[in-house]
Parts: structure tokens; C-alpha cells; sequence
């Protein structure tokens, strides 16, 4: 029997049984859907928060008062009771290293913005100008903090702050009240969009003295120091830190990280995820193997007595293993298929809903789904067709 | 030399502890052409024989020659090509596939042996021609009265031009009309050259046939 012969034979007996065959093919289809949808979801989720460290700007180190508790124990930190603040003198500090490209400190709080009337709450960000080009953002108007002036009463407004308090009326001079202080728009920012933690839409940046001055406070939330390059980036770590340290009598009393830590971790973690997902859902591939061995012994005793007279037309023992074979492997093959375009769909559905998303499957996952379906489909259906290929030929044909 | 011929044949069933002796000590030549009706009881091993006939069985003891050559010891897959090359089966239950046309049922057996797309196609619509279906190639066997499925079984089985047909109650499941109409085609086929083996109870049709073996307890008990 030829091949094609033997596919055409198979696509038929699987035509035959249309419920049957719809059945199988959701089933197959449903494992490879959960195994797409699935990844796409963990990997976007992965690839969303590699994106949104990225944006925050390349080649950061972060500098966090107090130590970090992973450090193992340090007889240094036994004697010390309080860390020391970190100051927005310790920034400046910071920018001398050689490896350093810019520094920013970075202070935060919330606060009420009254303008006219019209109240809202809002993330204060104190900072200097170099924030501006660190986090690589633009000005929709106006300018950013001066160099020249630290104590100025000034702010730049997020875009979304703009229209909710100023509507269509210009906010450039205008003077805000900012829990119980006033200062004077100068900039507005750029539209960003949702941004990791913060929204930068949603922000006013005051200089840092002003928002110290505001919250009562010395220390800083962290500083942001940007390196001159890539490869540099563990040079401007150990600098920042050396730098840190002698200001700070010779303890090592800040965490210094880098970006790329950060952003592994989260990697390392997700990327874990969408694995251990893939198995989840695999588990529904192997449930629908079984499936295909369960209908295709249930066909092979419908059809005995179909066998009987293909043995007896002098069907060989290999013709009749072959078509019962390729009948499973096309009822995993279309259910797979079925299954790819199935998960697409959902993942383009993800992505249609949240647009922020990146939802789209990793091609491993989808080599892995299409390549388990079919092996487990044809695995499932060896056996099956061998008992069609054994049949006793007398006693097939008896059968009806 | 006989186109058939069994020797010594012994086929033996066991069931729990008894033995069912279904063929004992049978002896039987067949010639080329001849026109055979094997008669008997029921359970005097009619059906046995036939299937030791068509290969789809093997006997216990003793040898079957086939067109001179020793058959009971081939492989399996020299014994399907055996029954793909040299005998038709025609069963009383027609044992048609349903989900298959006619046309496609009668090309079963090319397909099997590899024959070509095109030769196929020929020979099919030439055989359901000359057996009045080709109005009726492309329907299935549930919209086929059961005359015209057991010509469809039988341009199946003569498709392959064997040289012998096996036939194991082929009006069985047909009225008298219609079972006639079956003997006659199949005697037609005889007519033309192919050697006609036939199981039946029917007296009348035994009576038919230019010889007629009948069978007891898995003997034969006459011949002629
Ligand atoms: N697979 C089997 N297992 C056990 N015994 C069997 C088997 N096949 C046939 N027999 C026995 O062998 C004997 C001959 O059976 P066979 O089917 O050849 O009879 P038959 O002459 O065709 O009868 P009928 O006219 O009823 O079809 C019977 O006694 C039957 O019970
Ligand atoms: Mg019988």
C-alpha cells in the first residue's frame, strides 16, 4: 500500500466519524491552546518588565540607604545601630567618580496639588536636573529644574497632572499649592505612559531641597547613578560605593545595585514561571494522548470486522499498524494545528486587552506544544494499532 | 496439475479442555476452472474450510498446495500477497466498508497492492459497468439494495482477476430473486474461467454446481 494511499485511507476512516474526530481534535487542541496562551502570558509578563527597566535607562546603578540584608553577616553592622542618611550631597559626591556619567537623588512622597480649586493627590519627585536626561524623558513644554537655583519653589508637572488641574489653560507660570507650599509650573513633561511603579504622568518634580524641606526629612529614597557605558557599569558600582563609603566614616552602610541584577532576577523568576506554566499545561497534552489511545481502541473494535476483510483482500499486518497509525497522527496533527490557532487567538486577545502586554507565545513553547502533541498522539496510538494489526483474521471478519 | 490441493488436513480448535476436530483428515483436489458446492450441516466445518482455503487460517496438520506450490508455510505477508493476487472472498454479510463509495469499496483491493491511480480508475468503472452499477459508483452501501451490495463485493473480489473465488453464503441475506441473480453472475464468472468455490445449505444451489462436497463432522462423506 502506497503512502498516500495509506494517508487518504486514514483521513477518510478519521472523516468517517465526524463527533468522534471533533471530540479528539479539542481535546489535542485545547493541551496546545493552554500550552500558547499560557507562555504568552508569562513571557509577556517577563518581557513587559524587561522592557520597563530598560526604559527607566540603561546602564543604572542604585544606590538604597541601609544594607542589604543578603550580605551575609558584617561585624561592621553589629556596632552601627542607624545607618547614616543618604544626602543629596552623597549624589553630587557620586557624579566625581571616573566611571560615572551622571548622578540624580531621588526623594518621594505624596501630596495634595490645589490649583483654582481643583485638588488632586500626586507623587512628589525631588530631584535634580540631571533626573531629566537620566531617565531619559521629554519636556512637552516649558524647561526642566535649574542648575543654577537649588531652592527654588518650582515644579515640572506630569501630562496627566496638566490636563486634570489645568484642563486647556496654559500651566507654564502658573502657581500651584502643593500641601502647604507654592511653587511655580515651569515645565510639564512629556506623555510616557504607564511606567514600572511610577506613572510618570503623574508626578511633580520639585528640586530636592524643596521636597526635603516639604517631607521634614534629610535622607533620600535612593540615588540613580548612570554610568559612562555598559562595560563600565561594575566599575561605576564599585566606585559609587567606595565613594559612598568614605563620606560615610568607612561603613558600608547603603546597598548599591545595578540594573542588570535587578532586571535578571526578574528574568530568572518570570522566565521560571512561563516554564513551570508550560508543564502545567503540557500535563494537558499527555491527558489528551491518552485520549487518542482510548478512541483509537475503541475504533479498532468498531471496526473489526473492517480488518477482517482487509486482511483478507491481503491487507500485509504493516498496512493496517500504518493506517490506524496515521490516523492518530492526524487526529493529533489537526488537533495541534487547531490548537496553534487557537492559542494565537488568545494570545492576540491578551494583547487586544492589555495592550501593555507583550502576549506573544516564545517559539520554543510552540515548537514544544506542536512536537508534544503530535509524539504523544503517535506514542498513544503505537498500541492500538498494533492490536488492529494482530487481529486474528477469522475472527474479525465474524465480528460485524 | 490440480490448481488446489489439500492433504492430510487437520484442524484442531481447543475450547477449555475439550478439542473441537473442525477438518480431520481431509483430503481434496480442486482443478482449475471447476465449479465446487460444499455442502453439510451445520458445524461440519464448511466455514473451516473455506478460510484454510483463503489463507486466513492455518491447519494444524497437513499440507495445501496452491498452483502446485506449498502455501502453509509461507510468512504472513507472503500469504496476503497470496490472497491479494490469487483469491477473491465473497461473504454473507457482503462486508462492505460503509463509510466507502461503491467505486471505493470495488478499489480496496488495487489500492492494497499499489496498483496505479489512473489503471485503477479504469479498471473500476470497467468493472462496475459490467456488473450494472455504474449508476451507482459514488453511493455508499446504505443507499444500495443488498443484490446490488453483493455485486459490489463481487467486482470487488474479481477485480484483482484471481483465480479462484471463495464464496461462503453468498445469498444468505438475499431473497431468492435476488440470490439467483448472484449465482448466476458468479456462475457467469466460472463461464469465463475462474474456478468457483461455494458453501451452501441450499440444496437447489448445490444442485447447480458440477460438484458438490459434502461435509460431516469435519470429513468429507461424499464427492461428485
Ligand atoms: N474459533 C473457533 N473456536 C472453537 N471452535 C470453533 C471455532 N471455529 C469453528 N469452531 C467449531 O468448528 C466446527 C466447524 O465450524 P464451521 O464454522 O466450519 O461450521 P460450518 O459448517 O461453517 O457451520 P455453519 O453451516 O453453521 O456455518 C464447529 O463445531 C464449530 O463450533
Ligand atoms: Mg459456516
Amino acid at each position: 500500500m502506497k503512502p498516500s494511499d495509506t494517508l487518504r485511507f486514514a483521513s477518510r476512516a478519521a472523516a468517517g466519524y465526524p463527533l468522534r474526530t471533533f471530540l479528539m481534535v479539542l481535546a489535542m487542541s485545547i493541551g496546545v491552546a493552554a500550552v500558547v496562551v499560557l507562555t504568552a502570558l508569562g513571557d509577556g509578563a517577563r518581557r513587559y518588565v524587561v522592557n520597563e527597566f530598560a526604559s527607566l535607562g540603561t546602564n543604572l546603578v542604585i544606590v538604597l540607604p541601609g544594607r542589604s540584608e543578603t550580605g551575609g553577616f558584617n561585624p561592621a553592622n553589629a556596632i552601627t545601630s542607624t545607618p547614616r542618611d543618604l544626602t543629596a550631597d552623597d549624589a553630587q559626591a557620586i557624579t566625581r567618580a571616573p566611571a560615572v556619567l551622571r548622578s540624580a537623588p531621588i526623594t518621594i512622597g505624596t501630596s495634595e496639588a490645589v490649583w483654582s480649586g481643583r485638588l488632586r493627590d500626586v507623587t512628589i519627585v525631588g530631584t535634580t536636573p540631571d533626573y531629566l536626561r537620566l531617565r531619559r524623558m521629554d519636556l512637552a513644554q516649558g524647561r526642566f529644574l535649574p542648575a543654577d537655583e537649588p531652592n527654588a519653589a518650582v515644579a515640572v508637572i506630569g501630562a496627566k497632572i496638566q490636563a486634570e488641574l489645568f484642563g486647556a489653560e496654559a500651566a507654564i507660570g502658573k502657581v500651584l499649592r502643593i500641601g502647604d507650599r507654592r511653587v511655580r509650573v515651569i515645565g510639564v513633561l512629556a506623555q510616557s505612559g504607564q511606567g514600572l511603579g511610577m506613572n510618570a504622568d503623574e508626578v511633580v518634580i520639585l528640586p530636592v531641597a524643596v521636597a526635603q524641606a516639604m517631607f521634614d526629612t534629610n535622607t533620600l529614597f535612593r540615588i540613580l547613578v548612570e554610568a559612562k557605558g555598559r562595560a563600565l557599569l561594575e566599575q561605576a558600582k564599585a566606585q559609587t560605593l567606595e565613594i559612598v563609603k568614605a563620606r560615610h566614616d568607612g561603613e558600608e552602610d547603603v546597598t548599591v545595585i545595578t540594573q542588570d541584577a535587578v532586571l535578571e532576577t526578574f528574568d530568572r523568576i518570570l522566565g521560571t514561571l512561563t516554564y513551570g506554566v508550560a508543564g502545567i499545561a503540557a500535563i494537558s497534552l499527555a491527558v489528551a494522548g491518552i485520549l487518542v489511545m482510548n478512541v483509537m481502541l475503541v475504533a479498532v473494535t468498531q471496526r473489526t470486522g473492517e480488518i477482517g476483510l482487509l486482511k483478507a483482500l491481503g491487507a500485509e499486518d504493516n498496512a493496517i499498524r500504518n493506517a490506524f497509525l496515521t490516523e492518530a497522527a492526524l487526529l493529533s496533527a489537526t488537533g495541534a494545528v487547531a490548537g496553534y490557532l487557537l492559542g494565537q487567538g488568545g494570545a492576540f486577545a491578551l494583547r487586544t486587552a492589555l495592550p501593555v502586554l507583550p502576549a506573544y507565545p516564545p517559539d520554543w513553547a510552540v515548537i514544544a506544544a506542536l512536537a508534544t502533541a503530535l509524539v504523544t498522539g503517535l506514542l498513544f496510538g503505537v498500541m492500538p494499532a498494533r492490536r488492529a494489526a494482530r487481529l486474528d483474521a477469522v475472527q474479525a471478519l465474524a465480528k460485524r | 496439475m490440480p490448481l488446489i490441493e489439500l492433504t492430510g488436513i487437520e484442524r484442531v480448535f481447543t475450547l477449555g479442555d475439550s478439542e473441537v476436530h473442525a477438518l480431520h483428515r481431509l483430503d481434496l483436489a480442486i482443478e482449475a476452472g471447476e465449479y465446487l458446492a460444499v455442502m453439510g450441516q451445520s458445524g461440519s466445518g464448511k466455514s473451516t474450510l473455506l478460510n484454510l482455503l483463503g489463507l486466513l487460517d492455518r491447519p494444524n496438520a497437513g499440507t495445501y498446495r496452491l498452483e502446485g506450490r506449498d502455501v502453509t508455510t509461507l510468512s504472513a505477508d507472503e500469504q496476503a500477497r497470496v490472497r491479494r493476487e490469487r483469491i477473491g472472498f465473497v461473504f454473507q454479510s457482503f462486508h462492505l466498508v460503509p463509510r466507502l463509495t461503491a467505486a471505493e469499496n470495488v478499489t480496496l483491493p488495487l489500492m492494497l497492492a499499489s496498483v496505479k491511480p489512473a489503471e485503477r480508475a479504469r479498471r473500476v468503472a470497467a468493472a462496475l459497468e459490467s456488473f450494472g452499477l455504474a449508476n451507482r459508483a459514488d453511493h455508499r452501501p446504505d443507499q444500495l439494495s443488498g443484490g446490488q451490495r453483493q455485486r459490489v463485493a463481487i467486482a470487488r473480489a474479481t477485480i484483482m482477476r484471481p483465480a479462484v473465488i471463495l464464496a461462503d453464503e453468498p445469498t444468505g441475506n438475499l431473497d431468492r430473486a435476488t440470490g439467483e441473480e448472484v449465482i448466476r453472475l458468479l456462475e457467469t464468472l466460472n463461464t469465463g474461467g475462474v474456478t468457483l468455490v461455494i458453501v451452501t445449505h441450499d440444496a437447489a444451489l448445490g444442485a447447480r454446481a458440477r460438484r458438490r462436497v459434502v461435509m460431516q463432522d469435519g470429513s468429507k462423506v461424499s464427492d461428485g
